[in-house]
């Protein structure tokens, strides 16, 4: 879909455009339309799929047209999702930090809460959002809110069905009730049904009450579902005999265990004698004269058409699928999966609707495709974050190792790659962006490199910011940089401290005799020294460059001067011309300096000093004539 | 107007009349407000390395006790009545330190946070149970004295130039530390601070 920009008139004018790290600026130019058809650039501007118009800076217009800054990544600019971020930074962080020594069992257990706690995040994302969107006013912010409260509960699902298949890697037997859990979670919201009928009056009278026990049946919630039936019970004699036996076969179900008290197959075994005896009540005619209760019996064997017709309550393909597998194939194994999966799609559609992209990605999930996941991911979502943490969890089980792309990096470095470079664009998530760069171990550096001389610095906190991630990382060239900017930053705002304390840090001899050069400069014009303070206090960091400690030590002449301490002035006056250090601009000033101290009534300067005066200024007279006999 | 050639980086009351501000050469200057020069009354700064300092803050009772933080994380504490030197250098944090605060009510305990990620207790108290001999005597002057004791032993906690001497427990507060604390206050028993991942941490019992 081609993106509009409000403002411009392709019509009347050409559009110009350069390409940022993550952004690209557009403005129209003077040019009008030549006559042609419409060229490459509305042909460039139909290709943006996510470009949402971010802003424009406007410039006056007698000037030139405003310019658009076109953004590709909305998604770091909501409040709400920049504490997923946060969050998942923090989560990222300590899955790389944690250790590696713990094997098997206890590794698992640690890579599952990882990926709970990311699914945590993602909930209260999901919550806040919620929130937002409940009391927003505005029309288009509520759709907004709903759309991506809608999108990351998909994410959700994707990523607790992946941690079940993936992370988990649950075997038969704990893998159904994983899946069970998983949809109860996540699909359909029985909660309201229930409530609203569990509070009225008569809750068997209620016309949803064979609605709520059908669900609890088909999600397995059968001690709920027994629970709802006792009220009927009470509430129809006629139907205690039916009631007790359905009762009964519900008690009875066997299911899969998490701990190892029974063996698959003794569960199997159990499981088959109880579908024997369902099988004999149903044909028995028990449940003849309730056909609500006929039709749970059906669900309980496993009947598909029986539970097919209850899709309105199911909603999803993927709920028909758990459901079919707890009633026919409670132990069934990671492997077959698949299988099932596809015929439950196929059944539960039916040819009348084609899948959508979350039904692909689940379906890719469940037949161990991670890649496929992964890929397909990537190009239905709108930002990196999803697939780049998955894909660094499942690097993490060891899932993601054959697969190398052929550019260089792996998968995973690549994905990091992308989702932290997006982030740079923001003004304060860089900084998030810079620890994922740190555990890109082949291109990370290179990447922190280039973007972190991108930032942009407006104000001094953020520059140490920066400057101590470069330090630490000895990263010298982007170091002097930094310092080099805002040295001039500071320079051109008078602030000639802080511009001498920047090149101090950056040990940037060349600034420094700028610097130095510029105050020199200012004593010249005004006949006295500006910022006595930190000129007086300049310490070792003198030494920095000549021109510097020429400086301090001028300064120190003069205050020698201004405390009387002639002998010791005059010394250190010669000292300073005989050194060669000052600028040959500066030498007729400090020859002139010399003038009020061999006026002076007692005799300051020796007779050796006085030689040494003299040679100074044939030496400046000499250069002086050798310039004008050049001219 | 133009009071600094540097960045000023931070700025605090020390009387009515007078105010603390630290630069971004490493200079502790004190400013006498009923004096209407433009020129600070003192300055301290440290010989050597001009590093800067980002933060200052003095004791609450004792208003010659300074405490400030600089760019390398070394914790500096400063008698303004004597020197122009720091009494004490403490090697803190790995990063430039952001602030610093005493505790209002209870000066013995000292806050610092810095761009490492970690916020420092520094607790200068006394244990009293080190001292049973005086609390196991009865009667009412002995109360008296030792609480004397006590008292001269915090003041010359902070001025004590070997901080290992007199125990002074430093705890880092925050368990796993990623980036930067930026600022935190201190009221009570409660502390509250901020960092880079865009989060605010209060926690109500300081001194359980």
């Amino acid at each position: 879909p081609s993106q509009v920009i409000p403002g411009t008139d392709p019509s009347a004018a050409q559009l110009c455009f350069a390409w940022g790290p993550a952004e690209m600026l557009l403005c129209q130019t003077r040019f009008g339309r030549t006559g042609q058809a419409p060229g490459p650039i509305s042909q460039v501007l139909s290709w943006f799929l996510c470009w949402g118009f971010a802003g424009s800076k406007e410039v006056p217009p007698e000037r030139s047209p405003s310019i658009f800054v076109l953004r590709k990544d909305q998604d770091i600019y909501s409040q709400t999702l920049r504490k997923l971020f946060n969050e998942s930074h923090g989560i990222f962080l300590g899955l790389q930090r944690c250790e590696e020594e713990l094997a098997g069992k206890s590794r698992r257990a640690q890579l599952v809460q990882v990926s709970k706690n990311y699914r945590s995040v993602m909930r209260a994302c999901m919550e806040d959002l919620h929130q937002a969107a409940i009391s927003a006013r505005d029309p288009a912010l509520q759709s907004q809110y709903s759309t991506q409260v809608s999108i990351l509960s998909a994410m959700e699902l994707i990523w607790n069905l992946c941690e079940i298949m993936f992370v988990e890697a649950a075997a038969a037997g704990p893998l159904l009730l994983h899946l069970l859990d998983w949809v109860r979670l996540h699909v359909c919201d029985v909660d309201s049904m229930v409530r609203e009928v569990l509070s009225s009056e008569n809750p068997s009278k209620h016309e949803l009450f064979w609605n709520v026990v059908d669900i609890f049946v088909l999600q397995g919630r059968l001690d709920e579902a027994r629970h709802l039936l006792s009220k009927e019970a009470s509430a129809d004699p006629t139907s205690v005999n039916m009631y007790k036996v359905l009762d009964d076969l519900m008690k009875k179900m066997p299911v899969p265990s998490l701990s190892n008290t029974q063996t698959l197959t003794e569960m199997e075994l159990k499981w088959q004698h109880w579908h024997e005896e369902c099988q004999r009540y149903l044909q028995n005619g028990t449940f003849a004269s309730n056909s609500h209760m006929e039709s749970i019996c059906k669900i309980l064997l496993g009947d598909e058409d029986a539970i097919l017709e209850k899709k309105e309550l199911m909603t999803t393909w993927y709920h028909f699928l758990v459901t079919r597998l707890l009633y026919s194939c409670p132990t069934v194994k990671p492997m077959e999966l698949r299988f099932y999966a596809q015929s439950s799609m196929d059944l539960f559609l039916g040819g009348e609707s084609s899948p959508e992209p979350l039904d692909t990605i689940l379906m890719a999930a469940f037949e161990f495709e991670m890649h496929r996941v992964i890929k397909e991911c990537s190009i239905v979502l709108s930002n990196w974050w999803f697939v780049a943490h998955l894909t660094d969890l499942l690097d993490h089980c060891k899932l993601l190792q054959s697969h190398n792309l052929y550019f260089g990096s792996n998968m995973r470095e690549f994905l990091l790659l992308e989702y932290a470079s997006g982030l740079f664009s923001h003004h304060s998530l860089w900084q998030l962006g810079v620890d994922y760069f740190d555990h890109c171990p082949k291109y990370g550096r290179v990447y922190l490199e280039l973007h972190i001389e991108r930032i942009p610095l407006n104000t001094e906190q953020k520059a140490l910011k920066v400057l101590r991630i470069c330090e630490q990382r000895q990263m010298h060239e982007q170091v002097r940089s930094i310092c080099k900017i805002m040295a001039m930053k500071a320079l051109r705002n008078n602030r000639l401290g802080s511009a001498l304390s920047w090149s101090i840090r950056a040990k940037d001899a060349a600034f420094a005799t700028v610097i130095s050069d510029r105050f020199l400069k200012d004593y010249c014009e005004r006949g006295c020294f500006s910022d006595l303070d930190l000129i007086d206090n300049l310490g070792p960091s003198m030494l920095l460059s000549d021109r510097l400690t020429f400086l301090g030590k001028y300064r120190e002449f003069h205050r020698l001067y201004g405390e009387k301490r002639f002998p010791e002035a005059a010394k250190l006056l010669l000292m300073l011309m005989k050194a060669r250090i000052a600028p040959c601009s500066f030498w007729m000033t400090l020859l002139t300096d010399a003038l009020p101290l061999l006026e002076q009534k007692e005799v300051i300067f020796s007779t050796e000093q006085t030689y040494e005066l003299m040679q100074c200024l044939e030496d400046v007279t000499a250069g002086k004539s050798e310039k004008l006999k050049s001219q | 107007d133009n009071a600094d050639s540097s960045t000023l980086h931070a700025v605090t009351f020390l009387r009515t009349s007078e105010i603390l501000t630290v630069n971004s050469i490493g200079q502790l200057k004190i400013w006498d407000l009923r004096q209407q020069r433009n020129e600070p009354s003192q300055i301290f700064s440290l010989t050597g390395d001009r590093v800067p300092l980002h933060c200052v803050d003095r004791h609450p009772n004792q208003q010659h006790i300074v405490a400030t933080g600089g760019q390398d994380g070394m914790l500096s504490i400063w008698d303004i009545r004597q020197g122009t030197m720091p009494v004490s250098l403490l090697n803190a944090h790995e990063a430039e330190m952001w602030e610093v605060h005493f505790h209002p009510s209870n000066p013995d305990h000292l806050f610092t946070c810095s761009e490492d990620g970690s916020l420092w207790h520094w607790d200068t108290s006394t244990d009293v149970s080190e001292k049973p001999s005086f609390l196991h005597q009865g009667g009412r002057s002995t109360t008296y004295f030792s609480h004397n004791t006590i008292n001269q032993s915090v003041i010359s906690a902070w001025l004590s130039n070997d901080p290992t001497k007199d125990r002074m427990e430093i705890t880092n507060l925050i368990p796993n530390q990623t980036l930067s604390v930026n600022s935190l206050d201190v009221l009570g028993p409660c502390l509250v601070y901020g960092t880079d991942a865009e989060a605010i941490y209060v926690n109500r019992q300081l001194f359980a």
